[in-house]
């Protein structure tokens, strides 16, 4: 180790410096002067960004820069991905504020468990040995395995923490079993060895294959792919909203990134093997996340339903295998992140006085009540279902051409039957909003940092919408 | 010819600029909201008449395009550009634009702002669907113009407008989807989403007919063909009369433009292969479509199944050129059969909308659009009959308004393809004539039937002044149709040229 691997981790040095400090600084506040953590933790992440955005001298040379006996690897695909991780932990900690004050959950412990989550998700993001990629992980998980247990008194939160939990630590035996088995095969942990000698012998060796299979099935249900998706909906519907809203977005890009790691990185020469396991996942993902949130009256399991759906389409582009479709599926999981902050920025922004906003009835008449957030949730209902000019039909678009491209017309077809039938719960969701009437006109009440970070994380749908050219072409440069 | 001015820009987005401070005057001025709707929307059409007297009608070149990249990765461009055929149809929003404003004005009590920005919003993706030359921004527009309209029936349509709206949405979603598929497939075959481009791509017969299927999917839901037609009724009887004007006279025309711009120049051997399943689709449209039409008890239910026969005008007129090429070589009437069609397409606009607007008129009046309730209207409201009747026998073909131009064409160029095309297609002049003129006499003549019908009173000022202009549209393009053939000729021509040539490869 020396100062030139420390420059290149610069921004998870910064992570994890500030994490450390909020738990301490915590200690030495008094509950009213909390503010000071949440600011503390914004500007955190904007410091982050701007380190991230400066680069590395390397990086523009040669695209790539490793550290630490190349265990750590810094690319364009890592610092863009990180950039909007540090946004979207900049909208939890808004959205959040409000509900953990509104719900007596305001304690430092968010924080700092939300900055080692990330610290976790800019590990994996950066991996380029096994070993990385497993820590990277874990750091994430057991603070995310917290957080949904912070609400300690609530059975709800409580149970789906355990359920969580356990099949979140399975799933990591089952990444480690398959890491193992891979090093068995290659002899290496680190991930350009594991690909040179993967190239060597191909599919032939049953050892690298089921080291694959354990891999894909980690990283499945990481992302809550069916058939490994049994804990989404219950850790969506018991797990407190911000931590919901943190769970469904950030760990999102990590998720991505550590199947970029792994398939396209580490085992590429298995591109057919990987390929045949993603559209399997991907296929009853689609199917089974659309037909399942159609019954959901909850909107909480709805939105998880949806997010099954959603990983799913981001698995297209993975599994198209060309450096088109990576960037597709890069930019479909970053704007999949937002559209889900905002969507549940929106269920934060309706919840209060101790009453989480989970019926799909309490969002009746939201138009009457207040026409610019119904607008603004309308906006990023669009948004999911597909429908221009919002920014989830670029997405949507781009992961389709990928499979079209790569020959699977077959599966775009039945993708875009399905985002039609996923289309009507969105709509319901609209339709409850502008066609019927409210219960309670009572205005909603929301701090104004509030509301103006939801604007803006609702009007990106729009604005990425109609000037996608820049993110597209950042997503696809990096490939 | 670039134009200096980027005027096709102007028209999308000024109205979507409109829409947005119309929503800024908010709920509690709805007199604002109005006023401003109708300027802006009477501003759009002033400046579109400029499409009008600065078209080159000698070329089927595109006119007034502009061209920039807009996502460059993926070679898709912000292009826009009018010929003979897109150009009507743009004039066609921008004047109807104005008309539902005003239609309506007092009628529209509730969340006015909204109502006015929604059609706002609408008037400027159709202008968009109408202009656009490149496939992706197409289909930008096309998917674009759901949202406002589901909600205009959702939000202020009748009693059932939940299940009509959804059904609306998610119809037009699935037949669209597979086009995406299909202008996805194009894209990686050229490498470009430009629509003029598309049109010189060779496409092997196989590839063809999966494009012509993919975009008859969205094209024939949009327009509606039968058996998908089934949306229609339902959103036209649940939509405000605002909505059900602009859904009839100018989004069922996409579907029409639809088949123009993509399916024929792009896969014209597909289309000639398969333009039986379109004309015999076009032919029951006409006529089981009629029947269905002459049983109808509500209004706008039979206004509704009306638009779908003519509609199946639209698509005979297109599609029966492919047989007087293959009855005789020098084609002669097919340039008539795809004139016919516009014509029928500009045509249906303005009596489909006047038709609707007749109806909203009384249901303003007696909260009813059922037939049985009514009788002898012409008793008590004079002048409104007289503009009815007019609009009525317009919708029944009658020579002298611009409805006959556009059958009697089609008709006439379908004899030189098959006496049997032609018999079957002139049953509408007969059906027609029945549903159209049995509901004037039931309606509007004979004796007043009940007490609420003898206290209607007469139409105000701005209900004439929205029949005046359409009675006039309709019966200039009647009398006189030979400018707007000028218009469209060259690009008839074109058309022609595109289709009798093989792109197999």
């Amino acid at each position: 180790m020396n100062l030139q691997d420390l420059q290149i981790v610069a921004p998870e040095l910064i992570v994890l410096i500030m994490a450390c400090s909020l738990l301490m600084l915590d200690l030495f506040l008094s509950p009213q002067r909390r503010g000071i953590l949440h600011l503390v933790s914004i500007l955190t992440m904007a410091l982050a960004a701007i380190i991230t955005l400066r680069g590395h001298p390397a990086l523009e040379a040669t695209g790539t820069v490793m550290a630490f006996a190349d265990t750590v690897i810094r690319d364009g695909m890592g610092d863009l991905l990180k950039v909007f991780a540090y946004l979207i932990m900049i909208f939890v900690f808004v959205y959040s504020r409000h509900y953990l004050k509104q719900f007596n959950m305001y304690r430092g412990e968010f924080y700092s468990l939300a900055m080692f989550a990330l610290l976790g998700a800019m590990v994996l993001i950066s991996a380029a040995n096994l070993i990385t990629v497993y820590l990277g992980l874990e750091l994430m998980a057991l603070s995310l395995y917290a957080m949904v247990a912070l609400k300690r008194d609530d059975r709800r939160a409580t149970e789906a923490a355990m359920k969580y939990f356990i099949l979140g630590s399975m799933a990591s035996g089952f990444l480690l079993y398959g890491m193992s088995m891979v090093y068995g095969a290659t002899g290496s942990l680190q991930i350009s060895e594991i690909s040179l000698a993967a190239a060597q012998q191909g599919s032939d060796s049953m050892i690298l294959v089921f080291g694959l299979i354990f891999m894909v099935v980690a990283m499945a249900f990481k992302f809550g792919l069916v058939p490994f998706h049994m804990w989404v909906p219950d850790l969506y519907e018991g797990a407190p909203a911000p931590v919901v809203l943190f769970i469904s977005s950030m760990p999102k890009l990590a998720a991505f990134a550590m199947a970029i790691r792994l398939l396209q990185d580490g085992l590429s020469s298995l591109h057919h093997d990987w390929q045949g396991m993603l559209i399997v996942v991907a296929v009853l993902s689609i199917v089974l996340g659309n037909l399942a949130a159609l019954a959901q009256q909850n909107i909480k399991r709805m939105l998880a339903y949806s997010t099954i759906s959603h990983m799913g389409f981001v698995m297209f582009g993975l599994l198209s295998g060309t450096a088109a479709g990576f960037g597709a599926s890069m930019f479909y999981v970053i704007t999949y992140a937002l559209m889900s902050a905002g969507a549940f920025g929106v269920v934060i922004f309706m919840s209060g006085k101790g009453i989480e906003a989970e019926k799909l009835s309490d969002y009746k008449g939201l138009n009457q009540r207040n026409p610019w957030f119904a607008a603004m949730f309308a906006a990023l209902m669009l948004s999911m279902a597909g429908i221009p000019v919002f920014v989830g039909f670029f997405a949507k678009w781009l992961v389709i051409q990928a499979v079209v491209d790569a020959g699977l017309i077959w599966l775009a077809l039945l993708a875009v039957v399905f985002s039609v039938i996923g289309g009507y719960y969105y709509l319901r969701v609209i339709k409850i909003m502008y066609f019927d009437k409210a219960k309670d006109e009572a205005p909603i009440q929301a701090p104004s940092d509030f509301r103006a970070v939801l604007s803006v994380n609702a009007l990106l749908m729009v604005v990425l919408g109609i000037f996608s050219a820049p993110l597209i072409a950042a997503c696809m440069a990096v490939f | 010819m670039t134009s200096s001015l980027p005027l096709l820009s102007i028209l999308i987005w000024l109205p979507l600029l409109g829409a947005v401070l119309v929503l800024l005057a908010g709920n509690q001025r709805p007199a604002v909201a109005r006023w401003l709707a109708l300027l802006v929307a009477s501003v759009t059409l002033l400046l579109s008449l400029q499409l009008w007297t600065g078209f080159d009608t000698t070329t089927a070149a595109m006119q007034f395009t502009e061209l920039k990249a807009w996502i460059p990765v993926f070679n898709v461009n912000y292009h826009l550009g009018v010929d003979g055929f897109s150009m009507p149809l743009i004039l066609l929003t921008t004047i109807f634009g104005v008309l539902v404003i005003v239609a309506g004005w007092e009628v529209i009590k509730d969340r006015v702002h909204q109502y006015m920005a929604a059609f706002l919003v609408l008037q400027a993706a159709l202008t968009g669907v109408f202009a656009a030359l490149d496939g992706l921004l197409f289909y930008v527009f096309f998917e674009a113009m759901l949202v406002p309209m589901f909600l205009l029936i959702g939000v202020w349509g009748g009693p059932n407008r939940v299940y009509a709206a959804v059904k609306f949405f998610l119809y037009t979603f699935l037949g669209s989807v597979f086009m995406l598929i299909g202008l996805i497939y194009l894209y990686l075959q050229s490498g470009s989403f430009n629509i003029l481009e598309w049109h010189e791509l060779g496409l092997s017969m196989t590839e063809q007919k999966w494009i012509f299927l993919g975009m008859l999917a969205a094209f024939a839901v949009k327009i509606p063909m039968w058996p998908v037609h089934t949306w229609l009724p339902d959103a036209h009887v649940e939509a405000p009369t605002g909505g059900s004007i602009i859904l009839a006279a100018v989004m069922l025309k996409v579907g029409g433009y639809g088949f123009i711009r993509f399916s024929l120049p792009i896969t014209p051997d597909a289309s000639a292969m398969l333009d039986w399943v379109v004309i015999g689709l076009s032919l029951i449209a006409v006529v089981y479509i009629g029947f269905v039409a002459l049983v109808q008890t509500d209004m706008k239910k039979l206004i509704a199944y009306s638009s779908i026969t003519h509609m199946g005008f639209v698509t005979l007129g297109l599609f029966i050129a492919f047989s007087i090429f293959r009855a005789s070589p020098d084609g002669f009437g097919a340039a008539m059969g795809v004139e016919g069609a516009m014509m029928q397409m500009i045509s249906h606009g303005f009596i489909s909308g006047a038709l609707f607007f007749v109806v909203g008129v009384l249901y303003d009046r007696m909260h009813s659009r059922d037939i049985a309730d009514y009788g002898g209207v012409a008793n008590v409201m004079p002048w409104f009959s007289m503009f009815a009747v007019l609009f009525f026998m317009a919708n029944a073909g009658l020579p002298g308004t611009s409805g006959f131009v556009g059958e009697f064409m089609v008709i006439l160029a379908s004899f030189n393809a098959s006496i049997w095309i032609a018999f079957f297609a002139t049953f509408t002049l007969i059906l027609g004539a029945a549903y159209n003129l049995w509901l004037v006499k039931r309606v509007f003549f004979g004796e007043v039937r009940n007490e609420k019908v003898s206290r209607l009173r007469d139409i105000n000022s701005r209900e004439v002044f929205i029949l005046t202009v359409l009675a006039v549209a309709v019966l200039t393009i009647g009398l006189y149709p030979q400018p707007l053939l000028n218009v469209m000729h060259a690009s008839v021509e074109h058309l022609l040229q595109q289709i009798t040539q093989t792109k197999i490869i």
